[in-house]
């Protein structure tokens, strides 16, 4: 038959034309079926980190509440001494912001460019109504600040709406209107220190997982119905229990008082004075995590295991093999697409846990979605927090990415 | 090891018990010479499996002894018993290619690279793969996986090898094909062989002895011809071939020939194969090959009346379905030559049949 001649039905219509006809009503169907999911999915899953993704790069406030400096600081080149315009121009935008009360979401957004400024924004906003020309030098008789060019460029910056600044931040760098993006020093650097330690502790949370979980996973797929059944409760018990209560469990064990240190001390292992610190800082998180993702692992491993013949170690061990290396050598390979699941389910999860750190991490213990959180709730500088979030959810999808070019995600089950 | 006395396999007085209430196996007894191809045949449940799982050394027996060699091997685990093995599902290992899976267990027996590639593609040629050894099992077809699994069993030159229904999956002409096969390599390599099945005929065309199991008993043990001819008792009748049977109580027993009256009243000849002598209740076999249809009493055969019941045309032969001595499942294989006589349905007629081949077996209710 010839390949190119595409194959007809009977009355003479290409056959893939046909099918689709036929198909028609039956895909109509089944869009009207997951519709009000994909609705659902939109609006409270796909909008929200959409809407959060943008809020991580764009900013008007300024340029909203400054309506008249906005055009001039646009075409000033950011280098040059501030026209006498320019300050007259301030001072009717600072006048304006007084009288409508917006002169704080000024101040706290320029302060974020340039820290210590909002003082220098509210009160000379109290005091624009008395301010006479000159303005420059009226300003700057008020606040030294305002001679300043920093400050003048810290406006420049946040009047720019679309802004690279906060993922700028969020990497421990400055972005400068004069010499592009400039790394901190070093010691001032927070934002990647958190992330490292934030993939370190996932992946030590990851690897325990791994080394807890998996025998349990064996044993949960190999034994008798009637002990399985028991282990498999057992495993899923902490689901059962708030996650306050298994992290609050924690604390009473660990707590330089706790269980642990208790028995320590009574065996010698450790004096009473020199009790080790097991909680409120980064093992606290580890063990309070690791613990409270382990069933995230077991449960894809034992759904891998529970699939694996018994016959594949019998004939191993029939063809000469020791128990040990049919184990690694047979039964191992076969569990790969359960580690890979179990291994990526907990990571991810483990990169953005946040109530676990935040209640026993204590300083060291503290994770990059700690810090998302402070800055939603108590710096309410939500767009540095969209950022912070954004680089993670990028870090997860790169995560992904390798996962489908290592494993191939069509390797992976979940259950 | 091997002094001529020892058998190759024993198993002696073994016993098996899951749940410590049920024997699965009961006081079993078998002697396997080296080279020989035996067979374990019995319905589901018969504990055939276990007796080979015992073999191989994957549970162990919970009394009695199994010897390999001459020396017991209760206590070796499987990896060192060198026993081959076929599973009925295969298991071959599929994150390895064909040839990795061969070499399993060469590389396990630290052998040199060499010595594996040739071992490897010398069991390759065997079973006619030598093209697939690239191949993941995933990507071959079952009858082509089944001789992957029967190459790997046999790539470490083990003296025994066991096959568990290793033909179960696959349909009846390639199992058909594959049991020529078996039995062609087991004849080349002089390997000894035990055979697990449920499938009788499969047993009959490969085996040089078969143990016919049930209820963890073997019923009876003995080469295909004898086992067909000659069954010991009415479960083995019954699971070898077709068989007709029909109650009745022995009246006297004379020179092995027992007078047999059947609960229809007639009274017959058989020989008196497994009787509790006069006064017994008994089964009496018949195969339906053996009987002869005719409008008069034959001389020289037991002869009964009957009715024909059903015809089915088989081409080479007339299944019929007579009612004869009141069981109406009784049935003549009619060959069908030139001669035969125009049967129809609802025919009066005799049934007649040899003493030689009428057996008075042991009586089995239903
Ligand atoms: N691991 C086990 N635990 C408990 N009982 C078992 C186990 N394996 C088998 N049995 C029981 O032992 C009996 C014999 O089983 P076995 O597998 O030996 O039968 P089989 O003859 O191989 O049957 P089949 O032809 O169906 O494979 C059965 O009643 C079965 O339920
Ligand atoms: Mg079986």
């Amino acid at each position: 038959m010839d390949a190119t001649q595409p194959i007809t039905a009977a009355d003479g219509t290409p056959l893939k034309k046909k099918l689709a006809q036929a198909m028609f009503r039956s895909k109509l169907r089944a869009a009207g079926l997951v519709a009000p999911l994909l609705a659902f999915v939109l609006a409270s899953f796909i909008f929200p980190i959409l809407a959060l993704m943008w809020q991580g790069v764009h900013n008007d406030t300024f340029a909203r509440y400054m309506p008249n400096l906005t055009e001039e600081l646009r075409v000033w080149d950011g280098v040059s001494e501030p026209t006498e315009e320019m300050y007259a121009l301030l001072v009717a935008d600072l006048k304006q912001n007084r009288a409508d009360k917006t002169i704080g979401k000024v101040a706290s957004r320029v302060n974020q460019e340039l820290a210590g400024t909002r003082s220098l924004f509210t009160s000379t906003a109290r005091k624009a109504k008395k301010l006479e020309p000159p303005y420059k030098e009226a300003l700057i008789k008020t606040k030294k600040k305002w001679g300043q060019l920093e400050v003048w460029q810290a406006m420049k910056l946040t009047n720019q709406s679309l802004t690279p600044g906060y993922y700028a931040t969020s990497l421990d760098a400055v972005y400068t209107v004069d010499s592009g993006f400039v790394m901190k020093e070093e010691k001032r650097q927070i934002y990647t220190k958190l992330f490292v330690r934030t993939l370190f502790i996932s992946a030590t949370v990851m690897l325990l997982c791994l080394l807890l979980g998996y025998p349990v996973a064996y044993l949960l797929a190999t034994l008798p119905l009637k002990y399985s059944n028991l282990l498999m409760i057992m495993v899923l018990l902490p689901f059962w229990t708030s996650l306050l209560v298994r992290t609050t469990a924690w604390i009473a064990i660990l707590q330089s008082q706790g269980v642990v240190n208790d028995l320590l001390v009574w065996i010698g292992v450790a004096s009473d004075e020199g009790r080790f610190s097991l909680i409120y800082n980064m093992t606290g998180t580890i063990v309070a995590m690791t613990h409270i993702l382990l069933p995230f692992m077991i449960l894809p491993l034992y759904s891998v295991m529970k699939t694996i013949p018994p016959s594949y170690m019998r004939a191993a061990r029939s063809l000469g093999a020791t128990p040990t290396r049919a184990f690694i050598k047979v039964y191992m390979p076969q569990t790969v697409p359960g580690i890979g699941a179990g291994g990526l389910l907990v990571f991810i999860l483990a990169i953005g846990y946040y109530i676990t750190p935040a209640l026993v991490g204590g300083q060291d213990g503290q994770l990059i979605s700690n810090m998302i959180a402070y800055h939603m709730q108590k710096s309410l500088n939500w767009s540095l927090a969209a950022a912070l979030g954004g680089i993670l959810l990028g870090g997860v999808l790169v995560l992904y990415w390798a996962y489908d070019r290592i494993i191939g995600i069509d390797n992976m089950k979940l259950g | 090891m091997l002094d001529g006395s020892d058998p190759f396999v024993r198993f002696r007085n073994v016993q098996k018990s899951y749940d410590g209430e049920t024997l699965v196996v009961k006081n079993l007894n078998l002697e396997i010479e080296a080279g020989e191809f035996v067979t374990m045949l019995g319905p589901s449940g018969s504990g055939k499996t276990t007796c080979l799982m015992m073999l191989a050394g994957f549970e162990t027996a919970t009394h009695g002894e199994i010897e390999l060699g001459g020396s017991p091997i209760n206590n070796i685990p499987p990896h060192k018993r060198g026993i081959g093995m076929v599973f009925q599902n295969y298991a071959l290992f599929p994150h390895m290619t064909v040839a990795e899976n061969l070499a399993f267990p060469l590389k396990v027996r630290k052998m040199t690279p060499a010595e594996v590639e040739e071992k490897v593609k010398r069991a390759l040629d065997m079973v006619q793969m030598a093209a697939f050894g690239d191949r993941k099992p995933a990507q071959l077809s079952g009858g082509q996986q089944q001789r992957i699994a029967l190459a790997r069993a046999l790539v470490f030159e083990p003296e025994l090898v066991l096959m568990d229904e290793p033909l179960g999956a696959l349909d009846k002409q390639l199992r058909e094909h594959m049991q020529y096969e078996i039995k062609h390599i087991h004849e080349n390599l002089g390997v000894t062989v035990v055979y697990v099945t449920h499938d009788q005929s499969e047993a009959l065309t490969m085996s040089n002895r078969i143990a016919v199991f049930d209820d963890g008993v073997i019923q009876q043990l003995a080469d295909p011809v004898t086992l067909y001819e000659r069954p010991e008792n009415s479960f083995v009748a019954q699971f070898i071939g077709e068989n007709n049977t029909m109650p009745g109580v022995v009246e006297s027993v004379a020179k092995g020939v027992a007078s047999v009256k059947l609960d229809s009243g007639d009274t017959v000849k058989a020989l008196a194969i497994n009787t509790d002598g006069k006064g017994s209740r008994t089964s009496l076999s018949v195969r339906p090959e053996r009987c002869v249809v005719s409008q008069k009493k034959t001389a020289g055969l037991s002869s009964l009346k009957g009715r024909l019941e059903e015809l089915i045309y088989l081409g080479d032969h007339v299944r019929c379905r007579m009612n004869v001595a009141g069981n109406d499942e009784f049935i003549v294989k009619v060959p069908n030559t030139a001669d035969h006589l125009g049967l129809e349905i609802g025919a009066e007629t005799y049934v007649g049949w040899k003493t030689d081949d009428c057996r008075a077996l042991d009586f089995k209710a239903g």
